[in-house]
């Protein structure tokens, strides 16, 4: 073993059952130094993480820590040897407050010390400082915004000065700005002579960070290097980028219907003091494919909750000429206004097949049966999955599984919550086909919400833009770029 | 600990105590008697809070570590009397329990959420069976009758069970506020994590369920030699689990003290309205129901929603 290599990886290798998450993955890290782990959903990077931390025991392989094998060991005496994980989601503790929160991962792990020592009060409040919590310690995390929650789990993670520390996807969600300033402290970790992994879907939002990259795909690596020699690296670029995606936007004149089928006029919606969408006016054409776009809270979640009586709002509705604020959700969704929500919602326990009986519930037997078979071959992974529990899907396969339900339903407008979230380029495309056939062959009209503009733009006849609860922009994707990327960027 | 000492809810938990300790000047036998239940119910209360508000595990099975801790207690009471002394009989429930509390943190840390629950209510029934099988020892359904009580005045029995879920209550409650209290917290929340941080998850969950188990067990044998005697209907049916449930979450889920103004609040209720026959439990029932949907936080959290607004 070299004695400057802090984490040494090798043959390391996990099997679920017939499934080989990670097969004999082997890499290192030197103190000091920033790894990128990458892969798309489903690659292995995860499970190679918690394999790391102890969560998962490995099948087969070792983990030296500065020489000493960790692997297999609870994941409770792996953080005392000195590693740290970063939470990608967590559940802090409600009734304590941020300070509060950051002692508990300064506490003894003994059961006869009742009371911690009282120089953890002052540890715990450097750290809230240093994480950028300092203004709100005394808060508790149901009122922090996101990003203070990413910083209280940084926060949690470095409190016992771990030697290697492991981000979970450290930018999701994030900001430009917030991604600027957590990516000055983990180069603080750096400089101190700790060595990072950080785990991510792709080497672009890493890139700026890392000394190195790991690029893995159904569970091996298939390349490693810089971040630009990764970029280029065939295999690389095959398994991300596949083939290009090329549509044309329809004019808006092309719509027959002279009254949009859908029009939300000048609507807002307010949660208590935070007002989450103000004024917006937008309309969809029967037939139309409307793009809205706008980061992390700028209210598309909110508009598409209004629309479909999940929230109340001031202003009006209408579907077909009719206004919707009478109607219950139930009765939105049965009149054809079906929303795929962003978070999917899918009955974890049940099968592919029996989510999508249940999305088909109210129509007759045989057409049923003929919408099914036509949704198996829109997403023909599901055929596969048909008797699978949905739960054990994995991510872009349960988002397809949740558009398929959505359209179960025989929706005349399907809105689509960012249906990209957390989905590796491969399954965008087959998102994107998807997509472009119901367009090119059914009369269904589609509202999609995205963050995502370069998946949005090509499936869009018309753009809004959503900034700050407001419409900020309206157009033809063709214009998006010269006239609104500003606003958006 | 500064900060609790300026809270109202202490200072109105110091008054309450008072009262309550200077009541038998006052109140009536058949009061203090009833008190005298509530009380011990409260620490049956108090010691699941432990296990389900902090630590995260939904006991359905109090009355498993209950009468285990009363059956033993009573058990050998009942065979070496006047030989035995009645104190060792009850460390001796108190401890049985702990055994029994190890046994169901087993499958606890094994196991999660419906499926921990499931074998909780079998080790219930499991129990219950054992002591209708044996009832040349255990006294079957009719009930054990030990020969010794602790004393028969009745206000030294009341000040006895008072003094008891005080120590008990404060001892549980600063448990729970301690920093065993927020790794507990933590792990029942997130054990992942928990364990990402360093914590044993496993110990802290065993140590709790021994607290629990050991609580619950001192309670239940107590709670014998007051009664006098031990049958399966008080000490462990699912029913006066049921009530120990019901009784903590009504007072308020992770907060200890509520779990007591619970039990007493359903034991007293019971009886208040006692004179309307059968009707008075289903009414207290739907008391109950209706503060869990409406305030799922319990008395507690409605008090400190009005002390807050």
């Amino acid at each position: 073993m070299r004695s400057d290599v802090m984490l040494d990886v090798t043959g390391l290798t996990k099997r679920f059952g017939g499934l080989v998450a990670v097969r004999d993955l082997s890499f290192s890290i030197r103190p000091g130094e920033i790894l990128g782990l990458i892969g798309p959903n489903g690659s292995g990077k995860s499970t190679a993480m918690k394999l790391i931390m102890g969560v998962e025991r490995p099948t087969a392989g070792t983990i030296l820590l500065d020489g000493e094998n960790i692997a297999g060991l609870p994941s409770h005496k792996v953080a005392r040897k000195g590693v740290g994980l970063v939470f990608q989601h967590s559940r802090p503790l409600h009734r304590q407050t941020v300070l509060e929160n950051i002692k508990v991962a300064l506490l003894p792990d003994s059961l006869l010390r009742l009371f911690a020592d009282p120089h953890v009060d002052g540890q715990a409040r450097a750290i809230a400082e240093r994480v950028g919590l300092g203004k709100v310690m005394e808060r508790k995390p149901p009122t922090l915004p996101f990003a203070d929650l990413r910083r209280l789990e940084l926060a949690k993670a470095i409190a016992r000065h771990p030697k290697l520390v492991l981000v979970d996807e450290p930018f999701a969600g994030l900001t430009a700005s917030e991604t600027r300033e957590f990516s000055e402290l983990i180069r603080g970790f750096r400089e101190e002579g700790r060595a990072v992994l950080l785990v991510d879907h792709n080497v672009k939002s890493v890139s700026a960070l890392v000394d190195r990259v790991l690029a893995m795909y159904l569970g091996e690596r298939i390349a490693e290097g810089s971040a630009a020699q990764v970029m280029a690296d065939p295999t690389v670029r095959k398994v991300y980028l596949g083939g290009a995606i090329t549509t044309v936007a329809r004019p808006e004149s092309s719509f027959k219907d002279v009254t949009p089928v859908l029009q939300v006029d000048n609507v807002s919606v307010s949660y208590g003091k935070a007002q989450a969408l103000q004024g917006a006016s937008i309309h969809v054409h029967e037939g139309e494919f409307v793009s809205v776009v706008g980061l992390n809270g700028a209210g598309k979640t909110t508009l598409f909750n209004a629309i479909s009586g999940l929230v109340p709002y001031a202003g009006e509705i209408r579907w077909e000429g009719k206004p919707l604020k009478a109607l219950s959700p139930a009765a939105i969704a049965r009149t054809g206004l079906v929303q795929c929500p962003e978070t999917r919602e899918l009955f974890g326990d049940m099968s592919v097949r029996e989510n999508l009986d249940l999305g088909g519930h109210f129509l007759p037997p045989k057409e049923r049966e003929e919408r099914l078979e036509w949704l198996l071959e829109l997403f023909p992974i599901l055929r596969a999955r048909r008797a699978q529990m949905s739960r054990t899907l994995s991510g872009g396969e349960q988002q397809m599984l949740a558009i398929a339900r959505a359209l179960m339903m025989k929706p005349r407008l399907l809105i689509l919550d960012e249906p990209t979230l957390g989905l590796a380029p491969v399954i965008l495309e087959t998102l994107s086909k998807a997509l472009e056939k119901l367009r090119a062959t059914t009369p269904i009209s589609v509202l999609l919400g995205e963050q995502n503009v370069t998946f949005a733009l090509p499936h869009a006849d018309r753009v809004y833009v959503l900034d700050h609860a407001r419409i900020a922009w309206e157009g033809p994707p063709g214009r998006f770029e010269a006239e609104a990327a500003a606003t958006y960027l | 600990m500064r900060s609790l000492f300026s809270t109202r809810l202490f200072w109105l938990t110091v008054a309450v105590l008072v009262g309550a300790a200077v009541l038998p000047q006052f109140a009536s036998g058949y009061v203090l008697g009833l008190l005298t239940v509530a009380y011990f119910t409260a620490v049956f209360a108090m010691s699941w809070d432990l296990l389900f508000g902090f630590a995260g595990e939904v006991n359905f099975g109090p009355t498993f570590l209950i009468g285990l801790g009363a059956y033993t207690a009573g058990i050998l009471d009942q065979q070496f009397s006047p030989g035995l002394s009645i104190w060792i009989c009850i460390i001796a429930g108190a401890l049985a329990a702990v055994i029994g509390g190890v046994v169901l943190a087993l499958p606890a840390l094994r196991v999660s959420g419906p499926y921990f629950g499931l074998t909780t209510l079998v080790a219930v029934l499991m129990l219950q069976n054992f002591v209708v099988v044996f009832a040349d020892l255990t006294g079957g359904e009719i009930g054990l009758s030990v020969p010794d009580v602790i004393t028969i005045d009745q206000k030294a029995n009341y000040w006895i069970a008072l003094g008891f879920m005080v120590v008990s209550g404060a001892i549980l409650f600063g448990l729970s506020r301690s920093s065993i209290g927020l790794i507990l917290q933590a792990s029942g929340q997130d054990k992942v994590q928990a364990g990402a941080l360093g914590f044993n998850v496993a110990k802290h969950k065993l140590a709790a369920f021994i607290v629990s188990a050991f609580f619950s067990g001192l309670a239940g044998a107590l709670m014998v030699f007051y009664m006098g005697t031990a049958s399966v209907g008080t000490f462990i049916d699912v029913s006066v689990g049921v009530q120990v449930i019901i009784a903590a979450v009504l007072g308020g889920r992770r907060t200890v003290l509520g779990a007591a103004i619970g039990a007493v609040f359903l034991i007293g209720m019971g009886e208040i309205l006692r004179p309307l026959g059968e009707l008075a439990t289903p009414i207290v029932s739907v008391v109950a129901l209706a503060v869990v949907l409406f305030f799922p936080n319990g008395f507690l959290g409605m008090l400190r929603g009005e002390a807050r607004s």
